[in-house]
């Protein structure tokens, strides 16, 4: 969130503005009493787009911080991005500063070219998708060789390229230097400043700022454990974690026909072959590589845990994973008393897949033989258990 | 030949006592593939099982061996070293197994490795049928053939390959790049080596939703590959928007990335897309049909 981003910022010398995190109106009320003068109440959410939603809020005196902070909080912000929203648990006091003008900056990975780009614009405070839609030649990109690290030059040739007001051009290379450093050091996805303003008295502050890191490289900053990517962001993600997946291994989606594949790109084919049959995946759920049985049974719970699965595909190409281990799961689960049975069609093919076969025969189950009829068996399964 | 991989490629397996680069070291073996030995610091001068001697670093196993090759199977917090390591031993082609590898981590290898081919991270590796597997596909799915295969994912793969070989559509190398956001071998880079493979008559790119690979992959097909047929295939399309299934790549976000823009680069440069799997076959086979009759 902000409040973390900006505490990185400071960390690596980009100004911002003097502020203070807030979870109560009483604490907001506090600052103001004890700080004299005009404040922004800030919404700390994650959602973009919070000043549009009613989340960013100016108070001139303890009085008025008090009352607009017990509106905001608990608030639910929502636009049309976040139509389920996002809840205010807390508010970021900031100098109100005297703006003559907002620029964008950021530096993200550029996938395709394989090195971090920055991206700057004289446009700042805009949805920075929206300025590429609509005025593609405002966005000015440089990439950055990452075995050479940002020099100053590339700081002046963004500033001059974007056009930034005359202001900005003193401080802007050591600015985007020490957000350069800033992304390497913590290895993010993102850094983001939006906008970084030029103030009236001729200062150019970060007036928001944007991490996203990376949580494969978290391990390396045990001090950011906290760090909201680190934790499950919905029921899904919680759900995949408490048995022990990854958290983008599961996903509910609207349909009736529960999904476990073994791979990301298995599981969305198989949600794909159902709908070509004319079903629709009730979830996608990828157990990954070289699943056990344990995690096999644990899924099959978790996706039958969704009363809206009218029937189950398992489809499991092994690899890495192995057939007995997947036939194991099934048996298992299925001998459980806790766990709601559903018409269940398996198609098991690859590494140990007689083996896998022979545990399902000894149980009476009998595998499909490809992913195309299984589909449409799992797609007639359902249509008849609901009617 | 084939692209990259022959019988005489010699493969080491860095983290070769592991269990999974134990398991899959037999398994490649069982395959054909010359895997000469393997890196374990600390057991150096012993041997696995079946007799491959283990070495401390990859210095020492490059030396002793001739390796030109190699696999990695070490946890992701060890794989950008792996990786650095293989490249100062002078390892032509180093194929990373391992997933969730920092993107930072691989941003930095990719830039300073230079003449080092790497394949991956977070990918089953390559396999060129009836000369070499590296990698952890399931090796009795292929077949030896024409046809040369890209993809992103795994299992899809396999899903895909079977349908080939049981349609008796061979494979001359099928390479699974891998899903992360940075991989050291993109699609464009292996339609490159299939354009001036005379092995490889057509090519199919087993895409999925999010980035911009396919996008390019359909470019370079248009403009460089007008006498190799092309078939593609796009998983999730399915997908909601948004949401991120599995595979760090395979998230759409605003109009990049999307089933729309990939349909649309495909057409653009003549290459059909099955909307199942099980298509492929018959599509590959029109369109060599059509190629021999013109």
């Amino acid at each position: 969130m902000e409040f973390q981003g900006k505490e990185l910022f400071r960390r690596a010398g980009i100004p911002t503005p003097r502020g203070q995190l807030a979870k109560t109106p009483d604490e907001v009320a506090a600052f103001v009493t004890a700080n004299p003068g005009s404040w922004v109440l800030k919404s700390q959410v994650l959602m973009g787009g919070r000043g549009k939603a009613g989340g960013i809020k100016f108070a001139d005196n303890a009085e008025d911080a008090r009352k607009l902070a017990t509106e905001l909080f608990g608030k639910i912000l929502k636009n049309e991005q976040n139509p389920e929203g996002e809840e205010v648990k807390a508010l970021l006091i900031e100098e109100k500063v005297d703006i003559a003008s907002e620029a964008y900056a950021s530096i993200t990975i550029d996938r395709a070219v394989k090195e971090p780009v920055a991206i700057v614009s004289a446009k700042g405070g805009m949805d920075v998708e929206e300025v590429a839609a609509t005025d593609p030649g405002a966005l000015s990109q440089l990439w950055i060789d990452p075995a050479i690290g940002f020099q100053s030059f590339e700081g002046r040739l963004l500033a001059f390229s974007a056009n930034l007001p005359e202001g900005y051009r003193k401080t802007f290379p050591s600015i985007m230097g020490a957000l350069y450093a800033l992304f390497m050091d913590y290895g993010a996805q993102l850094v983001e400043i939006n906008p970084l303003v030029l103030t009236k008295d001729g200062r150019v502050i970060a007036s928001d700022a944007k991490v996203e890191l990376d949580d494969n490289g978290l391990y390396k900053h045990p001090e950011l454990a906290d760090w909201k990517n680190d934790t499950p962001k919905d029921e899904d993600q919680a759900a995949a974690v408490a048995i022990g997946l990854g958290m983008s291994n599961y996903a509910k989606l609207d349909g009736d026909i529960g999904v476990i594949a073994n791979g990301a790109g298995l599981g969305m084919g198989t949600m794909d072959a159902i709908r070509t049959a004319g079903g629709s995946a009730a979830n996608f759920l990828d157990i990954g590589g070289g699943a056990q049985a344990e995690l096999v049974k644990k899924s099959y719970q978790l996706v039958t845990g969704d009363p809206k699965v009218k029937a189950l595909f398992i489809n499991i190409f092994g690899g890495i994973t192995r057939g007995d281990q997947v036939a194991k799961g099934i048996v298992e689960a299925l001998s459980g008393n806790d766990i709601r049975k559903v018409p269940l069609v398996i198609r098991l093919t690859g590494t140990n897949e007689k083996e896998g076969r022979e545990i399902l025969a000894a149980a009476g189950m009998n595998p499909v033989e490809t992913m195309d009829e299984g589909a449409k068996r799992a797609v007639e399964l359902a249509a008849a258990g609901g009617a | 030949m084939s692209i990259w991989l022959d019988k005489n490629s010699k493969v080491l397996v860095q983290g070769i006592t592991g269990r999974e680069g134990l398991f899959h070291t037999q398994r490649m073996l069982a395959y054909g593939t010359q895997i000469v030995g393997g890196t374990s610091p600390g057991k150096g001068g012993t041997k696995i099982e079946s007799g491959q001697p283990v070495f401390n670093t990859v210095r020492d196993a490059v030396a002793a061996t001739g390796a030109t090759v190699s696999i990695i199977f070490v946890p992701p917090a060890a794989a950008a070293d792996a990786l650095y390591e293989a490249h100062d031993a002078q390892i032509e082609l180093a194929v990373c197994i391992t997933e969730g590898i920092p993107a930072h981590d691989m941003l930095r290898v990719v830039a300073t490795t230079a003449g080092m081919r790497i394949i991956g991270p977070n990918c089953p590796g390559l396999v060129s049928p009836g000369r070499a597997l590296v990698g952890i596909m399931p090796g009795q799915i292929f077949k030896e053939g024409r046809i040369g295969m890209i993809s992103r994912s795994g299992t899809l793969t396999y899903e895909i390959v079977d349908g080939l070989t049981k349609a008796g559509l061979g494979q001359s190398t099928c390479v699974g790049v891998g899903g992360d956001p940075i991989i050291g071998t993109t699609f464009v880079d292996c339609l490159k080596a299939f354009a001036s493979d005379p092995e490889t008559d057509a090519i199919v790119v087993c895409g999925e939703i999010g980035g911009s690979d396919e996008e390019d992959a359909a470019d370079f097909i248009r403009q460089h590959l007008p006498n190799k047929p092309a078939v593609a295939f796009i998983g999730g399309r399915s997908a909601p928007k948004g949401k991120r299934l599995g595979h760090a790549g395979a998230i759409i976000s605003g109009n990049s990335g999307t089933p729309e823009s990939k349909l649309a680069a495909f057409k653009a440069a003549g290459v059909p897309v099955a909307d199942r799997p099980s298509e492929i076959p018959g599509l590959l086979k029109a369109r060599l049909a059509t190629l021999i009759a013109s």
